[in-house]
Protein backbone atom coordinates (compact mmCIF):
# COMPACT_ATOMS: atom_id res chain seq x y z
CA UNK A 1 0.00 0.00 0.00
CA UNK A 2 1.37 3.25 -1.36
CA UNK A 3 -0.95 5.79 -0.44
CA UNK A 4 1.22 8.26 -0.89
CA UNK A 5 3.15 7.85 -3.67
CA UNK A 6 -0.79 7.85 -5.17
CA UNK A 7 -1.18 11.05 -3.75
CA UNK A 8 1.97 12.14 -5.10
CA UNK A 9 1.32 11.06 -8.64
CA UNK A 10 -1.91 13.03 -7.93
CA UNK A 11 -0.33 15.94 -6.80
CA UNK A 12 2.50 16.18 -9.93
CA UNK A 13 0.43 15.53 -12.54
CA UNK A 14 -2.34 18.08 -11.55
CA UNK A 15 -0.11 21.41 -10.91
CA UNK A 16 1.68 21.01 -14.45
CA UNK A 17 -0.63 21.74 -17.14
CA UNK A 18 1.16 19.61 -19.65
CA UNK A 19 0.99 16.64 -17.27
CA UNK A 20 -2.59 17.19 -17.02
CA UNK A 21 -3.12 16.96 -21.04
CA UNK A 22 -0.63 14.13 -21.32
CA UNK A 23 -2.31 12.09 -18.71
CA UNK A 24 -5.71 12.84 -20.12
CA UNK A 25 -4.78 11.65 -23.33
CA UNK A 26 -1.94 8.75 -22.44
CA UNK A 27 -2.96 7.36 -19.19
CA UNK A 28 -0.74 4.11 -19.39
CA UNK A 29 2.38 5.81 -21.02
CA UNK A 30 2.30 8.71 -18.51
CA UNK A 31 1.35 6.65 -15.42
CA UNK A 32 4.87 4.16 -16.69
CA UNK A 33 6.50 7.34 -17.44
CA UNK A 34 5.98 8.79 -14.10
CA UNK A 35 7.20 6.34 -12.17
CA UNK A 36 9.98 5.41 -13.67
CA UNK A 37 11.28 8.72 -14.24
CA UNK A 38 9.51 11.17 -11.19
CA UNK A 39 7.68 8.49 -8.06
CA UNK A 40 11.72 8.70 -6.82
CA UNK A 41 11.90 13.03 -6.86
CA UNK A 42 11.91 15.09 -3.98
CA UNK A 43 10.38 17.39 -5.23
CA UNK A 44 12.69 20.10 -2.71
CA UNK A 45 15.71 18.54 -3.60
CA UNK A 46 17.81 18.36 -6.64
CA UNK A 47 17.43 15.44 -9.27
CA UNK A 48 20.51 13.76 -7.71
CA UNK A 49 19.49 13.17 -4.20
CA UNK A 50 16.67 10.29 -5.55
CA UNK A 51 14.88 8.78 -3.49
CA UNK A 52 15.19 4.51 -3.68
CA UNK A 53 12.39 2.90 -2.83
CA UNK A 54 8.92 4.45 -3.92
CA UNK A 55 6.64 2.29 -6.41
CA UNK A 56 3.24 1.28 -7.00
CA UNK A 57 1.43 -1.74 -6.19
CA UNK A 58 -0.11 -3.05 -9.02
CA UNK A 59 -3.48 -2.31 -7.84
CA UNK A 60 -2.73 0.74 -7.84
CA UNK A 61 -0.85 1.10 -11.05
CA UNK A 62 -4.21 -0.22 -12.41
CA UNK A 63 -6.54 2.50 -11.17
CA UNK A 64 -4.71 5.43 -12.45
CA UNK A 65 -4.37 3.46 -16.22
CA UNK A 66 -7.98 3.05 -16.33
CA UNK A 67 -8.61 6.90 -14.90
CA UNK A 68 -10.76 4.54 -11.95
CA UNK A 69 -11.53 7.16 -9.59
CA UNK A 70 -13.93 5.22 -7.17
CA UNK A 71 -11.00 2.46 -7.29
CA UNK A 72 -8.71 5.85 -6.26
CA UNK A 73 -11.07 6.38 -3.38
CA UNK A 74 -11.03 2.70 -2.08
CA UNK A 75 -7.61 2.84 -1.93
CA UNK A 76 -7.26 5.99 0.49
CA UNK A 77 -6.13 8.27 -2.26
CA UNK A 78 -6.98 11.56 -1.33
CA UNK A 79 -9.83 12.95 -2.46
CA UNK A 80 -9.37 15.84 -2.77
CA UNK A 81 -6.22 15.50 -4.82
CA UNK A 82 -8.70 13.09 -7.20
CA UNK A 83 -11.45 15.23 -7.60
CA UNK A 84 -9.05 18.36 -8.76
CA UNK A 85 -7.31 16.64 -11.15
CA UNK A 86 -9.90 15.04 -12.48
CA UNK A 87 -12.20 17.56 -13.20
CA UNK A 88 -9.16 19.03 -14.63
CA UNK A 89 -9.16 16.81 -17.51
CA UNK A 90 -12.97 15.89 -17.93
CA UNK A 91 -15.08 18.45 -16.72
CA UNK A 92 -14.68 20.30 -20.34
CA UNK A 93 -16.46 17.18 -21.80
CA UNK A 94 -19.48 17.87 -19.72
CA UNK A 95 -22.37 21.24 -19.00
CA UNK A 96 -22.01 23.05 -15.98
CA UNK A 97 -21.79 20.63 -12.89
CA UNK A 98 -22.44 17.96 -15.25
CA UNK A 99 -19.36 15.95 -14.46
CA UNK A 100 -19.01 16.41 -10.69
CA UNK A 101 -22.14 15.18 -9.90
CA UNK A 102 -21.79 12.09 -12.02
CA UNK A 103 -18.22 11.63 -10.52
CA UNK A 104 -20.19 11.26 -7.16
CA UNK A 105 -23.51 8.88 -8.65
CA UNK A 106 -20.13 6.58 -9.23
CA UNK A 107 -19.66 5.95 -6.27
CA UNK A 108 -23.15 5.92 -4.73
CA UNK A 109 -22.38 2.01 -3.22
CA UNK A 110 -19.73 3.49 -0.73
CA UNK A 111 -21.25 3.72 2.60
CA UNK A 112 -19.51 4.88 5.81
CA UNK A 113 -16.85 4.32 7.48
CA UNK A 114 -14.49 5.80 3.84
CA UNK A 115 -11.32 4.23 3.66
CA UNK A 116 -8.43 5.62 5.53
CA UNK A 117 -6.72 8.47 3.63
CA UNK A 118 -3.68 8.67 6.47
CA UNK A 119 -0.31 9.18 4.87
CA UNK B 1 4.68 54.72 27.14
CA UNK B 2 3.50 51.42 24.70
CA UNK B 3 0.15 50.71 23.62
CA UNK B 4 -0.76 47.20 22.57
CA UNK B 5 -2.92 46.46 19.67
CA UNK B 6 -6.74 46.50 19.90
CA UNK B 7 -8.77 43.44 18.22
CA UNK B 8 -11.30 45.55 16.20
CA UNK B 9 -13.33 42.77 14.71
CA UNK B 10 -13.17 38.87 15.00
CA UNK B 11 -14.65 37.01 11.57
CA UNK B 12 -15.55 33.18 11.00
CA UNK B 13 -16.81 32.57 7.58
CA UNK B 14 -16.76 29.84 5.75
CA UNK B 15 -14.02 29.89 2.23
CA UNK B 16 -16.24 29.22 -1.12
CA UNK B 17 -14.16 29.39 -3.93
CA UNK B 18 -17.42 29.78 -6.08
CA UNK B 19 -17.95 33.36 -4.68
CA UNK B 20 -15.51 35.51 -6.87
CA UNK B 21 -16.88 33.75 -10.15
CA UNK B 22 -20.90 33.31 -9.22
CA UNK B 23 -20.59 37.51 -8.04
CA UNK B 24 -18.87 38.05 -11.19
CA UNK B 25 -20.91 36.86 -13.67
CA UNK B 26 -23.20 38.35 -15.25
CA UNK B 27 -26.46 37.24 -18.20
CA UNK B 28 -27.00 33.95 -18.47
CA UNK B 29 -23.92 33.04 -16.92
CA UNK B 30 -25.01 34.28 -13.54
CA UNK B 31 -26.31 31.51 -11.16
CA UNK B 32 -29.90 31.98 -9.37
CA UNK B 33 -28.60 32.18 -6.12
CA UNK B 34 -25.86 35.13 -6.81
CA UNK B 35 -27.96 38.26 -6.29
CA UNK B 36 -28.88 36.89 -2.58
CA UNK B 37 -25.46 35.47 -2.08
CA UNK B 38 -23.78 38.96 -2.84
CA UNK B 39 -26.40 41.15 -0.62
CA UNK B 40 -25.40 38.66 2.37
CA UNK B 41 -21.59 38.52 1.75
CA UNK B 42 -21.95 43.58 0.99
CA UNK B 43 -23.68 43.09 4.88
CA UNK B 44 -21.20 40.91 6.08
CA UNK B 45 -18.22 43.03 4.33
CA UNK B 46 -19.57 46.03 6.28
CA UNK B 47 -19.06 44.46 9.14
CA UNK B 48 -15.04 44.62 8.51
CA UNK B 49 -15.23 47.79 6.90
CA UNK B 50 -16.66 49.33 10.47
CA UNK B 51 -14.45 48.07 12.38
CA UNK B 52 -11.40 50.26 10.71
CA UNK B 53 -8.63 47.46 10.92
CA UNK B 54 -4.97 48.00 10.27
CA UNK B 55 -3.91 44.88 10.55
CA UNK B 56 -5.51 41.39 9.54
CA UNK B 57 -4.93 37.87 10.92
CA UNK B 58 -5.40 35.57 8.52
CA UNK B 59 -6.11 31.67 9.41
CA UNK B 60 -6.69 29.07 6.85
CA UNK B 61 -5.50 26.01 5.32
CA UNK B 62 -3.31 25.30 2.70
CA UNK B 63 -4.94 22.68 0.00
CA UNK B 64 -1.87 21.21 -1.41
CA UNK B 65 -0.77 24.13 -2.97
CA UNK B 66 3.21 24.36 -1.15
CA UNK B 67 2.30 22.73 2.33
CA UNK B 68 3.10 18.58 1.04
CA UNK B 69 3.13 15.29 2.49
CA UNK B 70 6.97 15.29 2.74
CA UNK B 71 7.17 18.04 5.23
CA UNK B 72 3.84 18.60 6.72
CA UNK B 73 3.60 21.45 9.50
CA UNK B 74 0.60 21.22 11.44
CA UNK B 75 0.85 25.19 12.14
CA UNK B 76 2.23 27.68 10.18
CA UNK B 77 2.99 31.48 10.37
CA UNK B 78 4.25 32.90 7.44
CA UNK B 79 6.21 36.20 7.44
CA UNK B 80 7.41 37.83 4.42
CA UNK B 81 6.63 41.19 3.26
CA UNK B 82 4.60 39.98 0.69
CA UNK B 83 2.31 36.62 -0.09
CA UNK B 84 1.55 35.79 -3.87
CA UNK B 85 -1.45 34.20 -4.06
CA UNK B 86 -3.95 31.46 -5.32
CA UNK B 87 -2.55 28.80 -8.09
CA UNK B 88 -2.84 27.93 -11.37
CA UNK B 89 -5.63 24.91 -10.27
CA UNK B 90 -7.73 28.06 -8.84
CA UNK B 91 -7.47 29.80 -11.90
CA UNK B 92 -8.41 26.64 -13.96
CA UNK B 93 -11.83 25.45 -11.53
CA UNK B 94 -12.55 28.12 -9.90
CA UNK B 95 -11.52 31.61 -12.04
CA UNK B 96 -9.73 32.97 -9.46
CA UNK B 97 -6.94 36.06 -9.61
CA UNK B 98 -3.84 36.38 -9.35
CA UNK B 99 -2.81 38.58 -6.04
CA UNK B 100 -0.15 40.05 -4.14
CA UNK B 101 -0.86 40.79 -0.50
CA UNK B 102 1.64 42.93 1.65
CA UNK B 103 2.68 41.32 5.27
CA UNK B 104 3.15 42.00 8.39
CA UNK B 105 6.41 40.86 9.59
CA UNK B 106 6.51 42.69 13.36
CA UNK B 107 3.27 40.86 14.40
CA UNK B 108 4.31 37.57 12.49
CA UNK B 109 7.37 37.57 14.37
CA UNK B 110 5.65 38.64 17.77
CA UNK B 111 3.35 35.57 16.87
CA UNK B 112 6.05 33.52 16.43
CA UNK B 113 8.27 34.13 19.26
CA UNK B 114 5.09 34.24 21.94
CA UNK B 115 3.54 31.00 20.40
CA UNK B 116 6.60 29.12 21.05
CA UNK B 117 6.84 30.52 24.75
CA UNK B 118 3.22 29.47 24.98
CA UNK B 119 4.49 26.01 23.79
CA UNK B 120 2.85 26.06 20.25
CA UNK B 121 5.69 24.70 17.96
CA UNK B 122 4.69 26.77 15.28
CA UNK B 123 6.57 26.42 11.81
CA UNK B 124 6.81 28.93 9.88
CA UNK B 125 7.81 30.16 6.08
CA UNK B 126 9.43 33.13 4.88
CA UNK B 127 8.07 32.56 1.29
CA UNK B 128 4.43 31.63 1.32
CA UNK B 129 2.27 31.40 -1.91
CA UNK B 130 -1.13 31.89 -0.42
CA UNK B 131 -4.36 30.27 -1.73
CA UNK B 132 -8.00 30.54 -1.22
CA UNK B 133 -8.75 29.60 1.89
CA UNK B 134 -6.98 33.04 2.52
CA UNK B 135 -8.07 35.03 -0.31
CA UNK B 136 -11.46 33.94 -0.50
CA UNK B 137 -12.06 35.96 2.62
CA UNK B 138 -10.25 38.71 1.42
CA UNK B 139 -12.20 38.79 -2.19
CA UNK B 140 -15.47 39.22 0.33
CA UNK B 141 -14.40 41.22 3.35
CA UNK B 142 -11.82 43.33 2.04
CA UNK B 143 -11.72 43.35 -2.26
CA UNK B 144 -9.29 46.31 -2.12
CA UNK B 145 -6.82 43.70 -0.71
CA UNK B 146 -5.00 46.88 0.76
CA UNK B 147 -4.20 46.06 4.06
CA UNK B 148 -0.90 44.07 5.52
CA UNK B 149 -1.49 40.39 6.60
CA UNK B 150 -0.30 37.81 8.68
CA UNK B 151 -1.38 34.37 7.65
CA UNK B 152 -1.61 31.55 10.01
CA UNK B 153 -2.09 27.65 8.02
CA UNK B 154 -3.53 24.95 9.93
CA UNK B 155 -4.01 21.17 9.11
CA UNK B 156 -7.32 20.23 8.25
CA UNK B 157 -6.31 18.38 5.46
CA UNK B 158 -3.75 15.94 5.69
CA UNK B 159 -3.83 13.81 8.79
CA UNK B 160 -2.93 12.79 11.34
CA UNK B 161 -4.30 16.31 12.44
CA UNK B 162 -3.90 18.14 15.79
CA UNK B 163 -6.95 17.12 18.18
CA UNK B 164 -9.92 19.71 17.71
CA UNK B 165 -9.45 21.18 21.17
CA UNK B 166 -5.56 22.08 20.01
CA UNK B 167 -7.06 24.29 17.50
CA UNK B 168 -9.41 25.89 19.86
CA UNK B 169 -6.38 26.65 22.39
CA UNK B 170 -4.16 28.32 19.54
CA UNK B 171 -7.26 30.57 19.06
CA UNK B 172 -7.00 31.45 22.56
CA UNK B 173 -3.91 31.89 22.20
CA UNK B 174 -3.87 34.00 19.16
CA UNK B 175 -6.04 36.33 20.71
CA UNK B 176 -3.90 36.57 23.69
CA UNK B 177 -1.15 36.78 21.72
CA UNK B 178 -2.58 39.82 19.63
CA UNK B 179 -3.47 41.91 21.97
CA UNK B 180 0.01 41.74 23.77
CA UNK B 181 1.30 43.42 20.35
CA UNK B 182 3.25 46.30 21.10
CA UNK B 183 1.55 48.47 18.29
CA UNK B 184 -1.04 51.06 17.48
CA UNK B 185 -2.62 49.05 15.28
CA UNK B 186 -6.04 48.03 15.07
CA UNK B 187 -6.24 43.92 14.16
CA UNK B 188 -9.43 42.10 12.93
CA UNK B 189 -8.62 37.89 12.89
CA UNK B 190 -10.32 36.23 10.46
CA UNK B 191 -10.17 32.37 10.16
CA UNK B 192 -12.38 30.43 7.45
CA UNK B 193 -13.28 26.63 7.49
CA UNK B 194 -16.33 24.18 6.37
CA UNK B 195 -19.52 23.52 7.87
CA UNK B 196 -20.17 20.17 6.30
CA UNK B 197 -18.52 19.41 3.07
CA UNK B 198 -17.96 16.66 0.77
CA UNK B 199 -14.92 16.37 -1.37
CA UNK B 200 -14.59 13.50 -4.06
CA UNK B 201 -16.97 11.27 -2.21
CA UNK B 202 -20.47 9.72 -2.87
CA UNK B 203 -22.45 13.11 -1.11
CA UNK B 204 -20.56 15.68 -2.91
CA UNK B 205 -22.10 18.22 -5.08
CA UNK B 206 -25.96 17.35 -3.60
CA UNK B 207 -29.00 19.82 -3.46
CA UNK B 208 -27.89 20.80 0.36
CA UNK B 209 -24.91 20.54 2.22
CA UNK B 210 -24.05 16.45 2.83
CA UNK B 211 -25.35 17.07 6.37
CA UNK B 212 -28.02 19.96 7.09
CA UNK B 213 -28.55 18.91 10.63
CA UNK B 214 -24.71 19.03 11.13
CA UNK B 215 -25.01 22.37 9.78
CA UNK B 216 -27.96 23.62 11.75
CA UNK B 217 -25.85 22.92 15.67
CA UNK B 218 -22.72 24.12 13.92
CA UNK B 219 -24.00 27.71 13.26
CA UNK B 220 -25.85 27.75 16.74
CA UNK B 221 -22.40 26.62 18.56
CA UNK B 222 -20.72 29.43 16.61
CA UNK B 223 -23.15 31.54 16.83
CA UNK B 224 -23.42 31.47 20.92
CA UNK B 225 -19.78 31.05 21.49
CA UNK B 226 -20.74 27.10 22.93
CA UNK B 227 -16.70 26.06 22.79
CA UNK B 228 -17.85 23.50 25.66
CA UNK B 229 -20.92 22.27 24.19
CA UNK B 230 -18.80 21.60 20.40
CA UNK B 231 -15.88 20.19 22.36
CA UNK B 232 -18.39 17.19 23.49
CA UNK B 233 -19.50 16.47 20.22
CA UNK B 234 -17.07 17.00 17.56
CA UNK B 235 -14.06 14.96 17.32
CA UNK B 236 -11.40 13.87 14.88
CA UNK B 237 -13.63 10.82 14.39
CA UNK B 238 -16.99 11.87 14.41
CA UNK B 239 -16.20 14.44 11.84
CA UNK B 240 -16.17 12.04 8.99
CA UNK B 241 -19.82 11.40 9.50
CA UNK B 242 -21.13 14.56 8.43
CA UNK B 243 -18.78 14.47 5.03
CA UNK B 244 -15.40 13.89 4.70
CA UNK B 245 -13.89 17.47 3.99
CA UNK B 246 -15.60 18.26 7.53
CA UNK B 247 -12.98 18.67 9.18
CA UNK B 248 -12.39 21.91 8.28
CA UNK B 249 -14.98 23.11 10.61
CA UNK B 250 -12.11 23.04 13.32
CA UNK B 251 -10.73 26.00 11.70
CA UNK B 252 -14.00 27.44 12.94
CA UNK B 253 -13.66 25.96 16.29
CA UNK B 254 -10.02 27.35 16.16
CA UNK B 255 -11.78 30.94 15.97
CA UNK B 256 -14.39 30.15 18.89
CA UNK B 257 -11.44 30.08 20.62
CA UNK B 258 -10.07 33.23 19.09
CA UNK B 259 -14.05 34.98 20.28
CA UNK B 260 -14.21 33.33 23.62
CA UNK B 261 -16.18 30.90 25.58
CA UNK B 262 -19.79 32.02 25.91
CA UNK B 263 -19.00 35.13 23.36
CA UNK B 264 -22.44 35.61 20.95
CA UNK B 265 -21.29 36.82 17.72
CA UNK B 266 -22.88 40.41 16.80
CA UNK B 267 -22.89 39.00 13.51
CA UNK B 268 -24.85 35.65 12.02
CA UNK B 269 -25.61 34.70 8.96
CA UNK B 270 -26.05 31.77 6.46
CA UNK B 271 -26.79 30.89 3.03
CA UNK B 272 -27.74 27.51 2.39
CA UNK B 273 -26.22 26.50 -1.26
CA UNK B 274 -26.16 23.50 -3.36
CA UNK B 275 -23.20 21.20 -2.12
CA UNK B 276 -22.38 23.18 1.07
CA UNK B 277 -23.83 25.62 3.20
CA UNK B 278 -22.26 29.12 3.91
CA UNK B 279 -22.07 30.86 7.32
CA UNK B 280 -20.69 34.27 8.35
CA UNK B 281 -20.21 35.40 11.67
CA UNK B 282 -18.69 38.74 13.70
CA UNK B 283 -17.69 39.26 16.96
CA UNK B 284 -16.48 43.40 18.39
CA UNK B 285 -14.88 42.42 21.50
CA UNK B 286 -14.36 45.88 22.14
CA UNK B 287 -17.62 46.78 21.30
CA UNK B 288 -19.58 47.74 18.18
CA UNK B 289 -18.35 50.33 16.50
CA UNK B 290 -19.76 53.51 16.44
CA UNK B 291 -22.22 52.46 19.45
CA UNK B 292 -21.44 53.65 23.51
CA UNK B 293 -20.53 50.55 25.39
CA UNK B 294 -23.17 50.51 27.73
CA UNK B 295 -21.85 52.04 31.37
Amino acid sequence: MSRYLLDKFLYTVDRDPGLVERYREDPAGTVAWWEAEMANTILNCTPAERTTWLSFTDDERTALTQHDHVTLFQLGAHPFLTLTLFIAMFERDHGPLEYQKAYGRAMQHLTLPYPDIAT
Amino acid sequence: MSSMAEIAAVIASTHHPFYYRASTATGDDRPPFADEWVAKIERFRETLTRAEPDVLVMVGSDHFHQLWLDNMPQFLVGKAPFFDANWHNEEREFGLPRMTLRGQEDLAAHLLRDGLDRDFDLAFSNELRIDHSITCPIITLRPQADLPIVPIYTNIFAPPLPQPRRFVALGRAIREMVESWESDQRVAIIGTGHLSLELGGPRQFGEHGPDPEFDRKAVEWIASGDIEGCLAEVSLDSLHAPGNATHGFIDFMLMMGVAGEGQKADHVDSLDLFHTMEAYFTWYPNGVPGEVAPA
